[in-house]
């Protein structure tokens, strides 16, 4: 088969197996745009600000396993896409983003449109490449792809000059069943005898805690996660980015950790004896002031990433590996051992744990008369069942939905954790959505944040992604606002929302439903109403209390044992 | 403590900005680099000193080896190995100076490789610390210019840094 470049770029996305890409075309990926143009295998959805693509093939990505596919042209398109493509990076999520770029002989003279995309996003991408000629075009392709969803995953960049592409040229393709790269050797099974040890210490545990993270959902590993938890009865807390990798409504749960985690996840990490971490990597939002972390724990630690081990926290028994094969051969050797977990030791540990539970730490005032973001995030999960995909964008509404919306399945729960972007959550929910057309999809946001990539409203409605917007709307970058009120002084410098839009006109003029909810009374029929509309976008306006604060948290430069709890709650730090 | 990472890599284009710019990025001291291509021409050998402690230097060689194009790295510190760096060294030489930094040449089995009426140009091969005793045996306002390469270093012994 003879091809030309642009052909040879949507030919090996096919033979990828890629369904759908999202892009937004511009002179130096014109020959791309033309052979897209002249096929019906790949799907292009057309997004509105190559952010938005970046995010929406992220969404599509974390809700689907799948890698996800941008396309954008040079210099502008390209650096409009680096937020989206660190994003990525920052979460471990598989991306294939494809720029255009001037033609090689005019690279480096600051031709028209040129920027070195390269050298942008090399801090911020698993592994970039420049093409410089069409006969290296499908391999380059291929190794992408391979590099981008094996190891620790990651976004890859793929910068494609003008004329590698030119439709004149057409040469021999064939593309490669598998590449192997001698400088790139992901570790996947996991050292045995390493894996034996840290069986043996989870045995001698009397505070044993598990603290699983992202990494789960990456190495699809939630149903190893749940057997060996409950194998081992001991209590579990997920990070921001593994919600969902261990069902929340489980009596083992103890809730999220870290700055906005549960009083009983946080003591419980701070008092435990053996610690199992399991693909999560000791973020600063989760272990608090490091001096403090865990001061009486030995830890055990499974990551791919050798980098992710010892990096904040230096660990007793590290794994290197995939975790679903390392839990694997986890629960093997468990089975094996004679020894089983101290029952007596782990009882008192439970009485104690659920001792600090008993304190609800995520009470809230239920009766108030002005809406609570809360009810509205506890009212969402009932309305659809807890089984709706909930993107989010970046602030108080996102440590909300992360605490009231019970996830019970991985790839629900899509957020930008590691970057905080916001202007993620519309445009990840439409990715979600294509990726899902059938599914309940909600992107929970603020009336800040999603300002930021509201132009996606109009992708929603071209592509028909019947996205539900619940904005909590509280007129402030209510983050920030708690920031300054607990730290500031009250000084509200700039997070103030003035000069809002009209929500309402807004969501309409983009041809979707808009509604504004200002009584808690009307908050459910609202999303019922919503929800029922199964085939429309419908932006829903919360008028929420503005004075309302995210809690517990720990508060900068403190430990995890020094929660800062809801104003009239009590710590109950003795045993029970 | 001072460290000695040599390392194997695709020579590429790129690749040297990628281990830059992972430097800088992290914050990661760089004392010395250097680079340039082996025996087999689709590989380079890099050579890069750094100081820090060990859990700095683990986070290093961790973070160098996940490069995709650093094909194999070994920390020469962790056992015997040979270090050299060339330094050339313009001096002002006059009248007895002159007589006193041939001496200093001889001592230092350096090579004078360039004579001016004013000026000498000495070649200086050894560890990287010989050749700062040589710069402190010199007269500080008679050096006229500092050329280094940087240290390069292999394992003694058998062990190759090969693939
Ligand atoms: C406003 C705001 C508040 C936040 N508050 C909190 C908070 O209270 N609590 C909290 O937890 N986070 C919070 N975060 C998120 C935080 O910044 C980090 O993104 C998050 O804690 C990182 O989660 P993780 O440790 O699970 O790592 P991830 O970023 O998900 O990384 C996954 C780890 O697993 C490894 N891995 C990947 N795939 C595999 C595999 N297949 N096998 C083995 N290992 C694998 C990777 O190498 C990596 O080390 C907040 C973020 C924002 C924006
Ligand atoms: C792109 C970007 N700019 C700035 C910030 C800093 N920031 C974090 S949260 C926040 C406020 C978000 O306000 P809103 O979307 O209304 O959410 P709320 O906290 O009120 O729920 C800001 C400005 C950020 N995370 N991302
Ligand atoms: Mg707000």
């Amino acid at each position: 088969m003879e091809l030309s470049g642009a052909e040879i770029v949507i030919q090996a996305l096919k033979d990828e197996g890629v369904e759908h890409v999202f892009g937004y075309p511009g002179g130096a990926v014109l020959h791309i745009y033309d052979a897209l143009f002249q096929q019906e295998a790949v799907r292009h959805i057309l997004v509105r600000h190559e952010q938005g693509a970046a995010h929406a093939a992220d969404g599509y990505a974390r809700s689907s396993g799948k890698p996800g596919v941008a396309l954008v042209t040079s210099g502008p398109g390209a650096t409009n896409a680096v937020t989206g493509i660190a994003t990525a990076y920052l979460d471990s999520i598989p991306l294939v983003v494809i720029s255009g770029q001037v033609s090689t002989p005019v690279i480096g003279s600051d031709a028209f449109q040129e920027v070195d995309m390269v050298g942008i996003t090399r801090p911020c991408v698993k592994h970039n490449f420049l093409v410089k000629n069409v006969h290296e075009l499908a391999e380059t392709i291929k190794k992408a792809f391979y590099v981008a969803t094996t190891g620790r995953p990651g976004p890859v960049v793929i910068d494609i000059p003008k004329d590698v592409t030119d439709p004149g040229i057409k040469i021999p393709y064939r593309y490669p069943k598998a590449v192997e790269l001698r400088s790139y050797r992901p570790e996947s099974k996991g050292h045995r005898g390493q894996i034996k040890k840290a069986v043996d210490m989870l045995l001698t545990a009397k505070r044993p805690m598990i603290y699983s993270g992202g990494g789960v959902v990456l190495g699809n590993a939630s149903e190893q996660l749940t057997r060996l938890t409950r194998l081992l009865g001991f209590p579990i807390t997920n990070t921001l980015m593994g919600l969902g990798s261990y069902p929340s409504d489980d009596q083992l749960f103890v809730g999220m950790l870290g700055m906005h985690g549960t009083y009983e996840a946080n003591m419980g990490m701070h008092e435990c004896d053996v610690l199992i971490a399991i693909g999560a990597r000791f973020d600063d939002r989760v272990t608090g002031k490091i001096a403090t972390f865990c001061p009486h724990a030995k830890i055990i630690h499974i990551d791919v990433d050798p980098a992710s081990i010892s990096k904040t926290v230096s660990v007793d028994v590290p794994i290197v590996g995939q975790v679903k094969p390392v839990l694997e051969v986890m629960i093997e050797l468990l089975g094996e051992n004679n020894t089983k977990p101290d029952r007596d030791a782990l009882d008192k540990w439970w009485k104690q744990i659920n001792h600090w539970r008993s304190i609800n730490c995520l009470d809230y005032d239920k009766k108030s008369d002005k809406i609570k973001p809360q009810s509205v995030i506890e009212t969402l999960h009932d309305v659809t069942g807890g089984d709706a995909f909930v993107t989010s964008d970046v602030g108080q509404h996102q440590m909300w939905a992360a605490q009231y919306y019970k996830f019970t399945k991985p790839r629900r729960w899509i957020n930008s954790g590691g970057l905080g972007t916001m202007g993620f959550g519309l445009p990840a929910a439409i990715g979600v959505s294509i990726a899902n057309p059938d599914a309940q999809v909600a992107c929970v946001t603020g009336e800040a944040s999603i300002l930021m990539c509201i132009q996606e409203l109009a992708t929603a409605l071209q592509y028909s992604t019947p996205v539900k917007v619940i904005n909590l709307n509280n007129r402030y970058m209510g983050m920030v606002r708690q920031w300054q009120e607990f730290s500031y002084g009250g000084r509200y410098s700039h997070s103030y929302m003035e000069a809002l839009p009209d929500f309402i006109k807004l969501a309409e003029s983009f041809g979707h439903v808009g509604m504004r909810i200002d009584k808690p009374e009307d908050v459910r029929p609202a999303l019922d109403e919503a929800f029922a509309m199964k085939d429309r976008t419908v932006f829903m306006d919360f008028i929420t209390d503005d004075s309302e604060n995210v809690y517990p948290m720990i508060e900068a430069g403190k430990g995890q044992h020094e929660m800062r709890l809801p104003p009239g709650m009590t710590t109950k730090r003795e045993l029970a | 403590m001072r460290h000695i990472i040599s390392l194997l890599m695709e020579n590429e284009a790129g690749a040297l900005s990628r281990v830059a710019g992972l430097f800088s990025a992290r914050n990661f001291n760089i004392e010395s680099l250097t680079v340039a291509p082996t025996h087999d021409p689709t590989l380079s050998r890099m050579t890069i000193v750094t100081r820090g402690n060990d859990r700095v230097i683990e986070q290093i060689t961790k973070q160098l080896n996940k490069l995709i194009d650093v094909v194999k790295l070994v920390d020469l510190t962790d056992s015997s190995f040979l270090e050299r760096e060339l330094m050339l060294v313009k001096i002002q030489a006059i009248g007895e100076a002159r007589d006193e930094i041939m001496r200093l040449a001889d001592i230092f089995r350096s090579e004078i490789l360039d004579v001016s009426p004013t000026t000498l140009v000495v070649e200086v091969t050894g560890a990287s610390k010989k050749l700062d005793a040589f710069l402190a045996a010199l007269k500080k306002d008679s050096v006229l210019e500092v050329v280094r390469s940087g240290a390069t270093g292999v394992a003694r012994g058998d062990k190759a840094l090969s693939i």
